[in-house]
């Protein structure tokens, strides 16, 4: 490709000329963005990245508050009808105007085959432009939360995509890339300049950008370091000005270091254990002709073994908050007033003697090994946490690859596993959905491994799913969560602490979703 | 060793590197069952499992190991190697833009090896009770048995967080010579190439040293040497010219060898310190279950040592004088 080295060439130009004024912010991950196709992957890093290129209708700020964005606003008109104003003056950054058509556009296109992202649009039946600066959402049922997850639905120009053979989603089974793989036209503040994927990206400040800027940036370098203590090195020698995530070793190291310092935030994902309430004999367990997990005197018994206090001090280094919910603080419905059932060897004791388990069980634990902070030691701590109540627990600890392959359904083949889970759209619905209601062929509670039900908690979130006044919606959360606990649906474990390592002269703020928006940064 | 031969032995190797290939690939379909799910990689949480398992039949996943494996090679043979599915992007694009990196690597770590080692190889034979000697001894034993990423972090610690003189990762600024994407044109690129290749290089190095050494001495004992040293040539010309020709053949074996390796499986050194290369390709890969890319990966890599292989016993006939000769057909 011979316009890199012209783009390359152009930079190192336009660097010396710029000189002091120039505000380069350099930063690394543990891994790339695996497309700039904004439809390829619906994950945290990938879309926070995109989205300080492209735009959706609204946006989050640093608190993850909802905010007007390429729509300055929008009323339900009736129950199944959402009109959104767009806002006027916009242009992507090679200059066409943002208009209707191109919402229109994307609509269609987050919902194409190839998208991984259908599930933003997955309750609207048609998008009707109603003039250039007015679209309708039509829905099939009421749906209060439309736009909560449409900070991250960004929107494509039609003429780019059209003139570039992009009008489908880039997808590994397309067969091939497609020209927005690898370049961007979005409206955000920053665009794409150069992309070599797995090495490095970089982007400079949008000098056309409709809102006021609130970064000093003129340009943004983005490289991935997958080893921690590179990445780390990296850090204190200056090569970048800021590295994510921060192993819980190095934390202190960083900290004491004049020229860096450590960001610390709890994170929205809920780390947790999961028990196979459903099948009528444990695949993995020498009980045999029953389950011992459908009784709730087992479960409470695990849950009280656990010294959450020790797995955050030793394991975690503290790096973890413990808790009682499935969600995280940043999602609505989550109470940090909720409190975990007291760790109580004795007390656990006592409970699996009543159910009848006073010589315990053996049971496998299935735990993945490089996905969340240290799940692997986590899994480890557990084992003679649990070996005090009688229970014998062989850790089988693979992969994330594997892990993946075998714990979610249709395989479910698992009998005790730990999971995390991150509530989109930053509200409880989506996890009693996902993970707490009772899993059925029309789809519902997809990812209920453990096979939990309870109709009453089915019945809440039924009628969560349709409820658009904020007080009424608190209430339902609470109580569905309330029953949750009550019935020790889950095992909660922590929040895990995010670490974010910054260079002392870099100001930044730290959201809870682990998203760097570079909207929020400046260099001195 | 008359034409005829030469390319009969030619054509011998192809139908071996055919084989080599067909094995290879057949080895790595029965292993593919074991790496997981790349589809669990390819969605986010979200992706509802009916969704992803039309994925999977999308891809082929589904299929039998059999009918995976008879596909690949369908494409194979019409130079279709398929698209990555971590990448999305085929996958012979994302390789050819590795191999430079790993290839540049490989070269700079063989020749700080030869450079350094050969020198010190010859010195430990002729003057074995020397103290260099015996500094060189154990600088190769410290080399052969310090674990790579144990020598590239401490590099770092050193170079990159201590002394603030080299980069702890990248490549530095490249410039693409029309598909060819070389650090070498950039000062910054030359600045990155020195501590992975030094990483690398400690143990070839070592190797290096030690069977210079090793071949040397019983040359150095041989009458020809004694008879060299009668006539009154000095030391070093004995040692140049007379003894090393004679360990230079194991010597190209084993730097050959160890190209190829290094080319293939730099993946710690490559890892440690995010070197765009192929080893470090290979294992995102393997993290992601990227089946197309790991397939042709490892395809390239037998096709690396079958060529290698090849080529050092072509070295062979020009190194070493008496293979030249045409040997008598038994039977």
């Amino acid at each position: 490709m011979v316009p890199r080295t012209l783009v390359l060439a152009a930079f190192l130009a336009t660097a010396t000329l710029t000189g002091a004024a120039a505000k380069d912010f350099r930063f690394a991950f543990q891994s790339d963005v695996s497309s700039m196709d904004p439809y390829n992957l619906n994950e945290a890093f990938s879309l926070g990245i995109q989205g300080n290129v492209y735009e959706g209708l609204t946006r989050r700020d640093s608190n993850l508050l909802m905010q007007p964005a390429l729509a300055t606003g929008w009323q339900m008109m009736e129950p199944t009808r959402w009109r959104f104003t767009l806002r006027p003056n916009v242009v992507f950054h090679d200059g066409r105007p943002f208009t209707a058509d191109d919402v229109v556009f994307s609509a269609t296109r987050v919902r194409a085959d190839g998208s991984d992202l259908k599930s933003r649009l997955s309750s609207v039946a048609d998008v009707v432009k109603v003039d250039e600066r007015t679209v309708d959402f039509v829905l099939r049922a009421p749906n209060p939360l439309l736009p909560n997850e449409w900070d991250t639905w960004y929107i494509l120009s039609k003429g780019w995509a059209e003139d570039r053979n992009a009008t489908r989603p880039h997808s590994a089974q397309s067969k091939d890339e497609n020209f927005a793989t690898r370049n961007a036209n979005g409206t955000g503040p920053f665009q794409l300049a150069s992309r070599e994927p797995d090495v490095r990206s970089i982007f400079t400040a949008n000098g056309t950008w409709w809102d006021t800027k609130t970064h000093n940036l003129t340009r943004v370098t983005m490289t991935p370091v997958a080893v921690d203590a590179t990445r780390v090195a990296a850090l204190l020698s200056g090569q970048i000005d800021m590295a994510f995530p921060i192993p819980a070793q190095d934390v202190a190291r960083l900290k004491a270091n004049p020229n860096t310092k450590v960001l610390t935030k709890p994170e929205v994902r809920a780390i947790f254990l999961g028990l196979d309430q459903s099948r009528d004999e444990l695949l993995y367990s020498n009980v045999k002709g029953k389950n011992p997990f459908k009784d709730r005197r087992v479960r409470l018994a695990i849950y009280q073994a656990i010294d959450i206090q020790a797995i955050r001090d030793k394991v975690m280094r503290g790096l973890a908050t413990p808790t009682a919910m499935m969600v995280g603080p940043g999602v609505a419905g989550f109470d940090p007033d909720q409190q975990r059932y007291p760790f109580d060897p004795l007390a656990a004791r006592k409970l699996m003697d009543e159910a009848g388990y006073a010589n315990g069980f053996r049971i496998t634990l299935d735990c993945p090994n490089d996905r969340y902070n240290n799940d692997e030691a986590i899994c480890q701590a557990l084992v003679p946490m649990l070996a005090r109540i009688g229970i014998t627990v062989d850790l089988k600890a693979i992969p994330k690859v594997q892990y993946f392959a075998k714990i979610p359904p249709p395989k479910r083949d698992t009998s005790f596993y730990l999971l995390g889970w991150t509530a989109a759209g930053y509200d409880s619905l989506n996890t009693l959905g996902a993970l707490v209601m009772c899993p059925s062929d029309r789809g519902a509670g997809p990812f209920n491994v453990g096979g939990y039900c309870n109709p009453e908690v089915d019945r809440l979130t039924v009628a969560l799913s349709q409820e658009a006044d904020q007080l009424k919606r608190a209430a339902l959360t609470r109580e569905a969560w309330r029953i949750v606990r009550e019935d020790v649906a889950y095992l909660p474990l922590h929040n895990q602490i995010l670490a974010w390592g910054v260079r002392s002269n870099v100001d930044l703020a730290q959201r809870a979703d682990d998203i760097l928006d570079w909207r929020h940064i400046t260099v001195r | 060793m008359a034409a005829g031969s030469l390319l009969r032995t030619f054509a011998l190797r192809l139908v071996q590197a055919l084989l080599v290939l067909l094995a290879v690939a057949a080895v790595a379909f029965l292993l593919f069952r074991f790496v997981g799910d790349p589809v669990a990689q390819m969605v986010g949480q979200d992706t509802p499992p009916a969704e992803r398992e039309r994925l999977r039949g999308a891809l082929g996943l589904n299929e039998p190991v059999i009918a995976q494996y008879a596909a690949f090679l369908g494409r194979a043979v019409q130079g279709d190697f398929g698209v990555s599915l971590r990448a999305g992007r085929p996958v012979l694009d994302l390789i050819g833009e590795r191999l430079p990196a790993s290839i540049e690597l490989a070269l700079a770590a063989l020749a700080l090896a030869l450079l350094l080692g050969v020198p010190m190889g010859l010195f430990s034979a002729m003057r074995p009770r020397h103290a260099l000697a015996r500094i060189f001894d154990m600088i190769s034993l410290a080399g052969v048995s310090v674990p790579t990423f144990v020598i590239g972090v401490l590099l770092i610690a050193l170079f990159s967080v201590g002394l603030g003189w080299l980069p702890a990762f990248g490549r530095g600024t490249v410039v693409d010579l029309g598909g060819w994407t070389t650090g070498l044109l950039t000062g910054s690129g030359w600045m990155a190439l020195v501590l992975p290749a030094l990483t690398l290089a400690i143990f070839q190095l070592a190797l290096v040293q030690r069977l210079v050494r090793a071949e040397m001495q019983p040359v150095l004992q041989s009458d020809f040497i004694r008879s060299a040293r009668s006539r009154g040539f000095s030391e070093r010309r004995i040692a140049w010219r007379h003894a090393l020709p004679n360990a230079l053949v194991p010597l190209l074996t084993v730097s050959g060898l160890q190209l190829g390796s290094t080319i293939a499986f730099a993946m710690v050194t490559e890892a440690i310190f995010q070197w765009p290369g192929f080893g470090l390709l290979l294992l995102q890969s393997l993290q992601s279950a990227d089946i197309p890319v790991l397939a042709a990966g490892l395809m390239l890599i037998a096709l690396f040592f079958v060529v290698i292989n090849l080529a050092v016993d072509l070295l062979y006939l020009a190194a070493d004088p008496r293979l030249r000769q045409e040997r008598p057909h038994a039977g």
